[in-house]
């Protein structure tokens, strides 16, 4: 059985893939951030200007 | 890419995204949220504020597994239960299967990453926390005492001391008061519910204490252990948590908790119900107000002696 692009379906599917698609851009967002204050150990602002040397 | 010659499913059985946030009970999820944050919030030691939103996220991922975890465990009895038939399970728009294996990538994933952001204290924690919630409470105790609640409480009562041990790495005397609030706080919570839901546990075979023990010892113990979270609240006032604030809160809120308390405990069932159960429903709200505004109060002490305003 087919049905047509614009079915009630595809709306549910289309809501449900950007949700998730939301999700994993915050995660990724989420672990990098949180990479740069690890590895800068919080001096986020004086890395970036390169005040702040990582041994 | 959406595969449209698909057989067309059950349009009942196909779940929007809110169905699945549904799913991790974000109303549960804003209680364990507020309170981690003030946990984190009132603990001695600053976290760098993104560690502390992600460490939030986390507790908050955490607390959403699990209640996806106790609704793919608890289905049958959700189903026969008015309070939880809309839930996504019963209702037949998230499957018990991806129920389970969201809640289980929920879990190993909020525990992970809590891990790397602040310490393996705070992570082996929360992992207890979900485990206790669903094992313990869920699995084993729900379905086999009337002390289900009371000691089941204790899986909500965590947040603030992962919170604090998220910034800390240790567990303090006033991150034990915050559990012990909370603890002391879900027993008269959710008896209230099961006296104003009638027979929804009973249907269920849930040996709730209105079960158990009926509902006239049910009234007795909210009024017990309405005294006891006063007195705790009353002790906490000479820990380090408290300020004025918390002091003049603790007061107002647990002098309105008892009264209504003692008017559940002096009123009988058939004015319950004449007035469909008006004090009980009320007691319930106001108590969601009451844990809400104590933990307000602590977190606005800690932060006006954090500014160096008083403390």
């Amino acid at each position: 059985m087919s049905f047509r692009p614009d079915h009630e379906i595809h709306k549910r599917r289309f809501g449900r893939n950007v949700g998730i698609g939301l999700l994993l851009v915050t995660l990724v967002v989420l672990i990098f951030g949180m990479t740069v204050v690890k590895i800068t150990e919080g001096n986020v602002a004086s890395a970036i200007a390169g005040n702040q040397s990582i041994d | 890419m959406t595969d449209a010659s698909a057989p067309l499913p059950a349009l009942e059985s196909e779940a929007e995204f809110k169905d699945f946030i549904a799913l991790l009970k974000p109303r549960v999820m804003l209680l364990v949220v507020f309170t981690a944050f003030v946990g984190l919030m009132a603990a001695p030691v600053q976290l760098h504020p993104f560690l502390a939103i992600v460490a939030i996220i986390c507790i908050a991922m955490g607390g959403g597994a699990a209640g996806a975890l106790n609704m793919w465990w608890d289905a049958d009895i959700d189903k026969i239960m008015k309070r939880t038939q809309k839930r996504p399970i019963p209702s037949g728009k998230v499957s018990l299967e991806e129920a389970k294996m969201i809640g289980f990538a929920l879990s190993g994933l909020s525990v992970m990453m809590l891990g790397l952001a602040t310490n393996f204290y705070a992570a082996a924690m929360l992992a207890f926390t979900i485990f206790f919630y669903i094992a313990i409470y869920t699995v084993w105790l729900k379905r086999s005492t009337p002390q289900n609640i009371v000691i089941g409480g204790a899986a909500g009562a965590f947040p603030p001391m992962i919170g604090w041990a998220a910034a800390t790495g240790t567990v303090s005397f006033e991150s034990v008061l915050m559990f012990a609030l909370i603890f002391m706080w879900t027993p008269p919570h959710f008896w209230a519910l099961a006296l104003f839901t009638r027979m929804d546990y009973e249907n269920a075979e849930v040996p709730m204490l209105t079960v158990t023990h009926g509902r006239k010892s049910t009234r007795k113990h909210i009024v017990v252990y309405t005294f006891l979270l006063a007195a705790l609240g009353g002790a906490t006032i000479l820990s380090k948590l408290a300020g004025p604030i918390y002091i003049a809160s603790t007061i107002l809120l647990n002098i309105r908790f008892l009264i209504d308390a003692f008017r559940i405990w002096f009123r009988d069932e058939k004015e319950s119900e004449r007035d469909s159960f008006l004090v009980e429903r009320r007691f319930f709200k106001f108590s969601l107000f009451y844990l809400f505004a104590l933990f307000a109060a602590i977190l606005a002490d800690s932060t006006l002696s954090r500014l160096g305003i008083w403390g």
